[in-house]
């Protein structure tokens, strides 16, 4: 027996988390994914009725609403934060005094909750206190800037908070990159007499590829998911204007009481994300294995 | 007396790659027996076997009599010294030496005395209470010697232990490792790439290739009489060397014709009495080649040879020349009067000749 | 870093283009404070409201320095400001974080050792598999199994409890707190294993002696990014907590948004900084681990 145990300690230690994944990872999927093709309401049916709740889903303006609003915001924070982030980290590459100072500011808030994020920034962009009546008392009453507020803008102030949360958090990335470049292929340039914007168009960021595909995963990842952002932002509102679907999944299940429409929209979610994740990983764990 | 390891029809597989195909080995107490091979033959898997860390397909193991073949490491009587030597990094080199003992709940005045006789013949008493990082590159080999020691075991295995080193250190371990030897009467069982090691140390050598064993042998029977191609390749530096040549039958002995580029083809005559087939490969050391008036005996033979290099190397001075579109290299003394691109008089050693079969690489003789 | 500084050839140019080093350095600098000053004006804001009493807050500027300091906000913020219908800051909330979040970290990373030790050195036939499966695990939209995890919960009866959320985070913690400790163990060589293995020592004995002494960096690393997790987490919060088990971070939303009274902004600001700071401190004084835990955590080192 204690030879067998000896033997197999191993499996039993893993075994209890790999059932624990197992079951509320992949088991819970696939409850979600049941109860997202039956007529569940209030309390879950188990009862199979084919593709009715998705059919609601992609009938429902507010639905249609979150996923604009997950095009733009994604869009725009991946695109910014991701240039925003290597200009950030080219700026600091440049052997600058009091580095390491620039950086702890720049990286700071990916240390915030994006509650506490939300909460300063809606103090911030609050139209009648915030920055509006700070340029209104600058001498130019006529100022209006009201996004938070405004159906149609409030989504760009939700890309805005969640750039400055994330941003630095791009530039490590990048910044790590700049410096695991080769020393002596930039040297050869430099001999060569390329000028610097060259050597950093031509060499150093085309090398960075595999560094841009992971902010790129990163950031969509977290686009997807936002949900913290908004609440404390925005609320979802003004109306429904702000709601991404993560919001969306969470006003069904938890205040609607629609189950049904609760687990259809977390599984697009998830198919999103596995979408964009999955061949990433595979990848991954390919190159590492061979 | 028993063998103190023996190996039956030994196989390994990892999925459907054979890494080790029916090994027999058997070895006595105070053996020296060396696993030589290049990388990817499976000699460090055999070891592994040996030491219980891999799971064997299929065959038996035992040591000291005692079967082992599903025996974990813990309980198989050995000790192991590793290339990386897997020094624990947190501990000092006192704990490194003792941790197996304490694992095995020796009492403390057992530990402390076995450690300061290990430490003392090692010689790294001054190092017991610094951390492996604090080490060089040979002190950390003693330090892990010391650690395989310390446990008196019946068994020691060797993982490449020097090749981490640089070469002066090496050669020094190389013999200190030859005196534990002799000193503790120990049996031992080493893995190496590097046949100089294997002839210098071993009292047995395997030469393993593709997870097969090409020949057993003591270090003379493996130099002298090599079993096929590849190990009278691999063994010896610079190479044994192996020329296509003719054979025929001439009286009791053998005419043997090696063709040549330029010049008219060398004959010579063997005078053993041997079967060989027509087509062989002619296998001769370096040494074995001299110059003409340098070398005497029986099967000495003197031919003109055409010299294409010359390279001196301080005690000894080679020299290269082409026969049977081989580059042939002879050990000749350093003071030779050789020129590259004159004729030379070389006498070849026909008394010491391997044959090998052009097809299947096997000895004939 | 190699110094991307030009080699000049030409004498003539040299002054000239030796001006417009100097200019640039300006520039680069001046760009850097700039930004520099756009990630520090949301902190410089929020701790000068706070400090503001609610009049000079209607009359003065948003980035203007408070005329009187006060720390009456902080103090409503701390227990007397109202989430909802109670009326005791975040005080009790911030302490259910502590509670939560304290077991939480140790019992997942103390599993993550564990299973990415097993993992990273004793590899058995479909270790790999599992590993891969726990780490797509690490991936998934939480929404997924808001659902399925809140009937589970209320079946084992630890519904909106503190034990609960500990829970739930244990889970969801795993597969990132095996991948940061697989990823550190596999960089030390199985011979060490073997090693040890031939000593005698068995699986806990060199899980004990050998590996967790040398693991003082990667548990540092896991901590730090386990606590902010959980500190920062809300989406549990929000779904698995009831009134009085809540987590800070809700508790901060719902001062927030509470809609009844006057809207207190210093109140709302000190609350936020107040929430913000565990994690703010710990990334002050472990900045280093934190990146380490940040950049690990998202590329697949």
């Amino acid at each position: 027996m204690s030879e067998w145990l000896e033997n197999h300690l191993p499996k039993v230690v893993l075994a209890p988390s790999f059932i624990a994944v197992l079951i509320f990872v992949y088991g819970f999927i696939g409850w979600t994914a049941w109860v997202s093709l039956t007529r569940s309401k209030l309390l879950p049916k188990y009862e199979i009725k084919g593709f009715i709740q998705y059919e609601r889903l992609f009938d429902s303006p507010r639905w249609d609403t979150a996923i604009n609003n997950l095009y733009i915001f994604g869009a725009l924070f991946i695109v910014i934060a991701m240039v925003l982030g290597l200009l950030l980290a080219i700026l600091l590459d440049q052997k600058i005094r009091a580095e390491g100072a620039i950086r702890t500011i720049y990286l700071y808030p990916m240390a915030l909750s994006m509650i506490v994020t939300g909460t300063a920034w809606k103090w911030i962009l609050n139209p009648g206190l915030g920055i509006e009546s700070m340029v209104q008392g600058w001498g130019f009453p006529n100022f209006e800037f009201d996004w938070l507020v405004n159906p149609d803008y409030a989504i760009y102030t939700i890309v805005m908070a969640a750039i400055w949360q994330s941003s630095g958090f791009v530039m490590a990335l990048f910044l790590a990159g700049l410096r695991s470049v080769d020393g002596e292929i930039i040297k050869a340039a430099q001999v060569d007499g390329i000028p610097t914007w060259r050597i950093y168009t031509a060499i150093i960021i085309p090398s960075m590829a595999p560094i841009f595909l992971s902010a790129f995963i990163v950031l969509a990842h977290l686009a997807i998911k936002s949900f913290d952002l908004v609440i404390a932002l925005t609320g979802g509102g003004p109306g429904y204007a702000t709601d991404l679907p993560a919001t969306y999944m969470y006003a069904m299940a938890f205040s609607r009481g629609d189950i049904g429409q609760a687990a259809s929209s977390a599984m697009i979610m998830m198919l999103v994300v596995f979408a964009i994740v999955v061949p990433y990983l595979y990848s991954e764990l390919r190159a590492k294995n061979d | 007396m028993a063998p103190i390891l023996d190996i039956n029809n030994l196989y390994k597989n990892y999925g459907a790659t054979e890494i080790l195909k029916d090994i027999n080995i058997s070895i006595e107490p105070g053996d020296f027996l060396v696993l030589v091979g290049p990388s990817g033959c499976g000699k460090s898997t055999l070891l592994n076997c040996i030491a219980g860390l891999e799971e064997i397909t299929g065959g038996t193991l035992s040591i000291g009599g005692n079967d082992m073949t599903h025996v974990s490491p813990k309980d198989r009587d050995i000790a192991m010294v590793f290339q990386s030597y897997a020094l624990y990094p947190t501990m000092t080199v006192a704990k490194n030496i003792t941790f197996g003992m304490k694992v095995r709940g020796v009492d403390q005045a057992t530990q402390d005395a076995k450690l300061k006789e290990v430490a003392s013949l090692l010689q790294i008493e001054p190092l017991l209470n610094r951390r492996p990082s604090q080490l060089s590159g040979g002190q950390r080999q003693r330090v892990a010697m010391g650690r395989a020691l310390v446990r008196d075991p019946k068994l020691f295995l060797f993982d490449e232990p020097l090749s981490n080193l640089d070469a002066k250190l090496r050669v020094e371990m190389r013999t200190e490792i030859k005196k534990l030897h002799q000193t503790l009467d120990a049996s031992i069982v080493y893995v190496t790439h590097d046949q100089i090691e294997a002839m210098t140390l071993a009292t047995k050598i395997v030469v393993l290739k593709g997870g097969v064993v090409q020949q057993i042998g003591t270090p003379a029977e493996i130099y002298n009489n090599p079993a096929n191609l590849f190990v009278a390749d691999f063994m010896g530096s610079p190479a044994m060397n192996l020329i296509p040549a003719q054979a025929t039958r001439n009286g009791s002995g053998t005419q043997i014709a090696i063709a040549r580029d330029q010049g008219e083809t060398l004959l010579l005559n063997d005078a053993r009495d041997l079967s060989l087939p027509q087509d062989v490969i002619l296998g001769l050391r370096p040494e074995d080649i001299a110059e003409a008036g340098f070398r005497a005996g029986d099967g000495v033979q003197e031919a003109a040879c055409m010299v294409d290099m010359v390279e001196p190397a301080g005690a000894d001075t080679y020299v290269v020349s082409e026969l049977g579109g081989k580059q042939v290299t002879a050990r000749l003394h350093a003071e030779t009067s050789a020129q590259a691109g004159k004729m030379l008089n070389l006498a070849f050693d026909m008394s010491k000749v391997s044959y090998f079969a052009k097809e299947t690489g096997e000895r004939l003789n | 870093m190699t110094d991307l500084s030009m080699p000049q050839s030409q004498s003539q140019t040299r002054t000239q283009s030796a001006a417009g080093k100097i200019a640039l350095r300006w520039l680069l600098y001046v760009l850097l404070g700039l930004f520099a000053l756009y990630y520090l004006m949301p902190l410089f804001v929020m701790v000068t409201t706070s400090l503001k009493s609610l009049e000079e807050i209607r009359t003065g500027s948003l980035i203007s320095l408070p005329r009187e300091v006060s720390f009456d906000a902080w103090k409503t913020a701390w227990s007397g400001a109202c989430t909802g219908i109670q009326c005791e800051g975040l005080r009790p909330y911030f302490w259910n974080s502590v509670l939560i979040a304290v077991p939480a970290v140790a019992i997942s990373t103390l599993l993550g050792a564990l299973n990415g030790y097993v993992v990273a050195q004793w590899r058995f036939k479909g270790a790999n598999i599992i590993f891969s499966l726990m780490l797509f695990g690490c991936f998934i939209p939480f929404q997924v199994v808001l659902l399925p995890m809140a009937r589970l919960l209320g079946m084992m009866g630890i519904a909106g409890t503190i034990p609960g959320l500990i829970f739930v985070h244990v889970i969801y913690g795993l597969g990132f707190t095996t991948l940061f400790f697989r990823n550190y163990y596999v960089t030390i060589p199985a011979e060490l294993t073997k090693a040890a293995r031939v000593d005698g020592a068995g699986f806990l004995r060199i899980f004990w002696s050998i590996f967790l002494p040398l693991s003082l960096p990667i548990v540092v690393v896991t901590v730090i990014w386990q606590f902010t997790q959980i500190w920062n987490d809300f989406l549990f919060g929000v779904s698995f907590s009831q009134a009085g088990t809540q987590p800070v971070t809700v508790a901060l939303n719902n001062i927030v948004n509470s809609t009844t009274g006057v809207k207190e902004y210093n109140v709302d600001m000190a609350a936020a900084i107040i929430a913000g700071l565990p994690t703010l401190l710990v990334y002050v004084v472990a900045g280093k681990y934190f990146i380490r835990g940040l950049t690990a955590g998202s590329v697949k080192g």
